[in-house]
């Protein structure tokens, strides 16, 4: 890991938004490093720039101030290695499952290969969607959706996965079923994974590192390693190292909110 | 798959058991279902219409230039052939397509652009605003004028009327496309072409069929104006010439005629989205 370059990393970079009232500053002087293959959860306040760093990183939009790069390189447009899971599934409803996941592939080349729809079948059945290909996104539920949107992040095979309140729209079972599911792919074909969350809980499952950014402008106020190993499941979150980390987590993001 | 995830799923065969079947409902008494059926409600309700109609013009000796009876309109119908009633009939089914084909062709690259550029939106959309504030009917005689006979001033009095709808819904619904959809599109590096046509156009699907059944009824209304002003044959022209003769019967069946031609094409337009893009329909309505 220590020889891998870094996958992601942001120096001083500051978003700055023009809007009718006068300029927001999202971001502020954030520099994190990122390694191959690392899994970075972001807490924060809403409206902190949590998604602002993510479509950074995406190279959707350019920083005020400072730089991203991916790989060593500046980020200056989007990006073909990066995938990009939203908060609702935002899935095609005209387009079945098979034709959802193969999206990125049909909208990219114009068309849609015999390599492309093996390799359509093979992430379905990852993503634990067999039987389910011709089914509109309209006849599943908000979690089979999201897996849909899954797949199709994963579908060119990104180095790195961007995912914005994934699991937020979800009830809570379904939600901590994805958590494992994700946990469970992520492990079988390790990716850089960037993951924006709200939950104390999620982020210290899921992650290995836990950025916590103030409130606007965001800042990043910590940066904290989780410390129980992998792999986890149910029983991880009960330990009294992991009760003491959210605890400890919890509070930095209490102290803001009260000031 | 796992347990809590396939609890959900509306298209999975559910067990058995919580599937009622038909046959197990308690029925309600026949004439309750009857009234319960969409269609037959409606058609009692025209039928009891039509008979009170009828009587009431018999009672009161109403002259038929006033108002026809029901069965005065129907032999209007008989007093013209029916070769004569199919030449008005396609005049204005003709006109009133092409209106609407093109509506439909110029509406398109407009939204288009409507959506896709802000400096276009701000330039043009006043101006179809104008366009559409115009009254169509003090226009149609000078529109007649600088095009001559023929069918082509007739379709630009049809275009006039029924191409705003279409303008409007489709810009609607080219803009309604979820912004995290064009974000993935963006991030695809895909060709901006394929934005349209693969999330935008599919997007405003729905939106571009509520202005296509309104439209389709002003394409009806426009051809029959344009023949108001000037025609030999349709029903529009027909129905004046009835009048100017006193053949009030007469007008009454070509009114009924455009009243069918309307509800017709409007049907065919709603069955089309109903076969062709199920998905656009709302909720409840599939």
């Amino acid at each position: 890991m220590a020889l891998a370059p870094n996958a992601i990393a942001f120096s001083g970079v500051g978003q700055t938004f023009l809007t009718g009232t006068g300029a927001v500053t999202a971001l502020d002087g954030v520099s994190v490093t990122i390694a191959q293959h690392e899994f970075i959860a972001v807490l924060g306040p809403s409206g902190c720039g949590k998604s602002t760093l993510l479509r950074l990183t995406a190279g959707l939009m350019k920083p005020s101030t400072g730089s991203v790069s991916v790989f060593g390189l500046p980020v200056t447009q989007p990006r073909d290695d990066v995938g990009i899971v939203f908060q609702k599934p935002t899935l095609l409803p005209w387009a079945n499952v098979e034709d959802n996941v193969v999206f990125p592939a049909k909208h990219k080349q114009g068309r849609v290969t015999r390599e492309d729809r093996d390799q359509t079948q093979a992430i379905i059945e990852t993503v634990g969607l067999a039987g389910f290909e011709s089914r509109l996104p309209s006849e599943l539920s908000g979690g089979m959706q999201q897996r849909v949107g899954i797949a199709r992040a994963l579908f060119l095979n990104p180095d790195i996965l961007l995912m914005d309140e994934p699991f937020s729209a979800l009830d809570a079972l379904t939600r901590e079923t994805m958590g494992f599911e994700l946990l469970r792919l992520w492990q079988a074909s390790p990716k850089t994974v960037l993951f924006i969350t709200h939950s104390i809980s999620e982020a210290a499952l899921l992650a290995d590192r836990v950025l916590v950014l103030s409130e606007r402008p965001g800042r990043v106020i910590a940066d904290l390693p989780v410390p129980t190993a992998r792999p986890r499941d149910e029983s991880s979150l009960g330990t009294a190292e992991m009760q003491d980390y959210a605890a400890h987590l919890r509070s930095l993001l209490i102290r803001k909110d009260a000031a | 798959m796992t347990a809590t995830d396939l609890q959900r799923p509306t298209g999975a065969t559910p067990p058995e058991a919580s599937r009622p079947t038909p046959s197990v409902q308690p029925r309600l008494p026949l004439g309750e279902r009857l009234l319960r059926t969409p269609v037959v409600l409606p058609l009692v309700t025209f039928l009891l219409l039509l008979v009170l109609w009828e009587s009431c013009t018999r009672l009161f000796s109403v002259p038929s230039y006033i108002l026809p009876s029901p069965s005065r309109i129907v032999l209007g119908f008989e007093s013209v052939s029916a070769g004569r009633w199919a030449e008005h009939i396609w005049a204005t089914l003709r006109v009133a397509l092409l209106g609407y084909l093109v509506s439909f062709a110029v509406s398109l690259p407009i939204a288009v652009g409507l959506a896709k550029s802000r400096l276009l939106s701000g330039a043009l959309y006043p101006l179809l605003v104008v366009i559409q504030s115009v009254p169509v009917v003090a226009v149609a005689p000078i529109i007649i004028v600088v095009l001559g006979t023929g069918d082509a001033p007739r379709v630009v009095i049809t275009f006039m009327i029924s191409f705003f709808p279409l303008v409007v819904s489709m810009t609607t619904g080219l803009a309604a496309t979820p912004p995290e959809l064009i974000e993935l599109s963006r991030s695809l590096r895909a060709p901006s072409f394929r934005e349209i046509t693969q999330i935008r156009l599919p997007y405003a699907t729905p939106y571009i069929f509520s202005g296509m059944k309104i439209s389709i009824t002003l394409s009806v209304i426009g051809a029959v104006v344009s023949e108001f002003v000037a025609a030999d044959k349709g029903i529009g022209y027909f129905i004046q010439f009835s009048t100017s003769m006193f053949k009030l019967p007469q007008a009454w069946a070509g009114l009924v005629i455009l009243v069918a031609m309307s509800l017709l094409l409007f049907q065919i337009v709603s069955q089309t989205q109903r076969i062709l893009f199920p998905w656009s329909l709302p909720k409840g309505q599939k």
